[in-house]
């Protein structure tokens, strides 16, 4: 999967709660949720999102609660594809089961700046940033993780036999 | 090269002879677990599926507990869903107000988790149950569903970093130190994707309640689980709460770890983690006069009995500080029971306290104790991100049940060896 956008980025240990407040956790409306994506770290996010556009970070983010609504909220917010240096694991699983792209790319995370626009090639493991041209390589997923991933998620990979 | 506790367990589900670590696997569940707030998600995504019926009614559990009783009328709709779900699909253990209290206090009280158990629950904290001997872990919503369908799970064989215990805590001091003390050492990270593996001949001085809280709160180091090795304490617990018979799995000789850290148990202290992150751990040496506006006594990490007991021995027969608002929740009914006919609610509204019914309510910001812009709570809870329990600038102290009674005496945070004179 290719992915191209303009990058918002963020610092180390993105926790779910400033990723969606569990003040708005009485819902599980995608919409809703979104409306609020970033809220207590970033006011500013919510308005200036285009929809495609990458979300680079640091360290661990989505750390701290098991929340699906975090995940939820930035793919419905508009973002393509997260780059961080590394993953909280419940995070890091959410993200693979409901198809919001996500990758673990330290040097690309620290390398590319706000507002950079950025093409992502998963497939062949490649992020290029187009507005300094220059190139990060990545690590692919493992088989089964791909597998989840190419069929849509975790239920529709149930509903497909492959789990 | 042999195995951890956690990996034999995960070989075991996976009816594989071995594992290793970073081999991705389907485990069979025992339990799957879910909230009031992450349990709609998951039924919307089982419903997807078109099946009658879960995998097993008696191996689901709903708990309806972060905003419940229900805090407003959206949180209302979603703990109905839960009802519903659960009746049309005939769920065994579904807890609602009345009988439910906050999960991972409830479930190792109705003996619903055994040593060498797989668990997984739709809230972070289910790493709770490893104190148990199980292996236990938080997912999402969606593998929440999925677990309910088929009873199964993905995994990624985690590497481990062991503790090796030893000593005995001193008075006043508690498994919420050991546990702030350890995320303090190796960071809200220092455990990403591994299992934290406690042992040692300290394992022997630590309470149930000491090993669920360390247990619950492996998740804020990055840890996949915790889990700890089974002893008689373990043993005389599970059949005390009429758990199915345990399987215990000890670590192999050769089982191989990241990192080995051995912890001196009396060399802990009172221990309070600062604003914005648990990792933030300090002692009293480092912490001057800081005033606090409220105290929480509660949560999954700390609202069990022990812990009320911990706080009633230094509330007792005094008055909480002018202008600090204390909050006391137990995590369940039987111990809010327990802690009535104890007197314990007695002592605490003496004190000035306010005693709730059990609720996760403010340790997520939820209802019950929200903070105001400028506000500063010392709270046993186990959480303090921006924002965590109100206002984005309001602050959260992580303590033990003990610092916060001491620190709901005086009004600023207190080390319980202060007020107790030790």
């Amino acid at each position: 999967m290719k992915y191209t956008g303009n990058i918002i980025k963020y610092g180390d240990n993105v926790d779910t709660d400033v990723i969606i407040p569990a003040r708005y956790l009485n819902t599980s409306d995608h919409k809703e949720l979104a409306s609020h994506c970033m809220e207590d770290i970033d006011k500013t996010f919510v308005s200036r999102v285009q929809q495609g556009d990458i979300i680079t970070a640091g360290q661990n983010f989505g750390c701290g609660s098991s929340r699906e609504h975090a995940p939820i909220a930035i793919k419905a917010s508009g973002i393509s594809l997260v780059i961080a240096k590394s993953f909280a694991r419940i995070f890091y699983r959410n993200a693979i089961n409901i198809g919001l792209a996500i990758v673990e790319c330290p040097e690309a995370a620290e390398g590319i700046s706000e507002g950079d626009r950025v093409e992502a090639d998963l497939d062949n493991g490649i992020i290029r940033d187009l507005t300094t041209g220059k190139e990060y390589k990545t690590e692919p997923f493992p088989d089964f993780v791909q597998k989840i991933i190419e069929n849509g998620g975790l239920m529709q990979s149930i509903a497909n036999g492959i789990i | 090269m042999g195995m951890t506790m956690t990996q034999k367990i995960l070989a075991a589900h996976a009816g594989l002879d071995k594992v290793q670590a970073g081999q991705l696997i389907l485990a069979d569940l025992d339990l799957v677990l879910g909230n009031d707030i992450t349990s709609p998600v998951a039924i919307k995504e089982f419903g997807k599926l078109n099946k009658d019926s879960v995998f097993d009614r008696n191996k689901v559990t709903m708990v309806m507990d972060h905003f419940a009783p229900n805090k407003d009328i959206k949180a209302a709709e979603q703990c109905k869903m839960c009802r519903d779900f659960c009746n049309d699909k005939e769920i065994t253990h579904f807890y609602d107000v009345g009988k439910m209290g906050i999960e991972h206090a409830l479930l190792p009280e109705k003996g619903l988790v055994t040593a060498g158990n797989a668990v997984i629950g739709a809230d972070s904290h289910t790493c709770t149950y490893g104190a148990l001997g199980a292996f236990s872990t938080g997912v999402g919503s969606t593998d929440m569903a999925c677990g309910m369908a088929i009873g199964k799970a993905w995994f990624k064989v985690p590497s481990a970093i062991k503790f090796e215990l030893k000593g005995c805590l001193r008075p006043y001091v508690s498994g919420k130190d050991v546990i702030l003390h350890i995320i303090g050492k190796i960071g809200v990270d220092g455990a990403l994707y591994r299992s934290m593996e406690f042992t040692g001949e300290g394992l022997a001085s630590l309470t149930m309640a000491d090993r669920l809280c360390i247990a619950n709160m492996a998740i804020e180091a990055g840890a996949k689980n915790g889990i700890f090795e089974v002893d008689d304490i373990t043993l005389d617990y599970i059949k005390e709460h009429g758990a199915a018979e345990p399987v215990i799995y000890k670590a192999d000789e050769d089982a191989e770890y990241d990192e080995v850290i051995t912890i001196d148990l009396a060399n802990i202290e009172p221990t309070v983690s600062f604003p914005h992150l648990p990792e933030n751990a300090k002692t009293f040496d480092e912490i001057g006069d800081i005033k606090i506006d409220q105290v929480v006594i509660g949560s999954c990490t700390n609202g069990r009995l022990e812990d009320l007991v911990a706080a009633a021995d230094i509330m007792r027969g005094h008055k909480c500080a002018e202008n600090v608002r204390v909050i006391v929740i137990p995590a369940t009914q039987q111990i809010y029971l327990d802690a009535m006919e104890m007197g314990l609610l007695k002592t605490f509204i003496e004190c000035g306290a306010v005693v709730s019914t059990p609720t996760c309510g403010p340790c997520l910001g939820g209802y019950m104790g929200i903070l105001a812009a400028g506000e500063r709570a010392v709270t046993t809870t186990n959480r303090n991100f921006v924002g965590r329990m109100g206002h984005v600038e309001s602050e959260v102290y992580l303590a033990s049940p003990a610092t916060a009674a001491a620190s709901a005496l005086t009004g600023k945070i207190t080390s319980p060896w202060e007020v107790m004179s030790i």
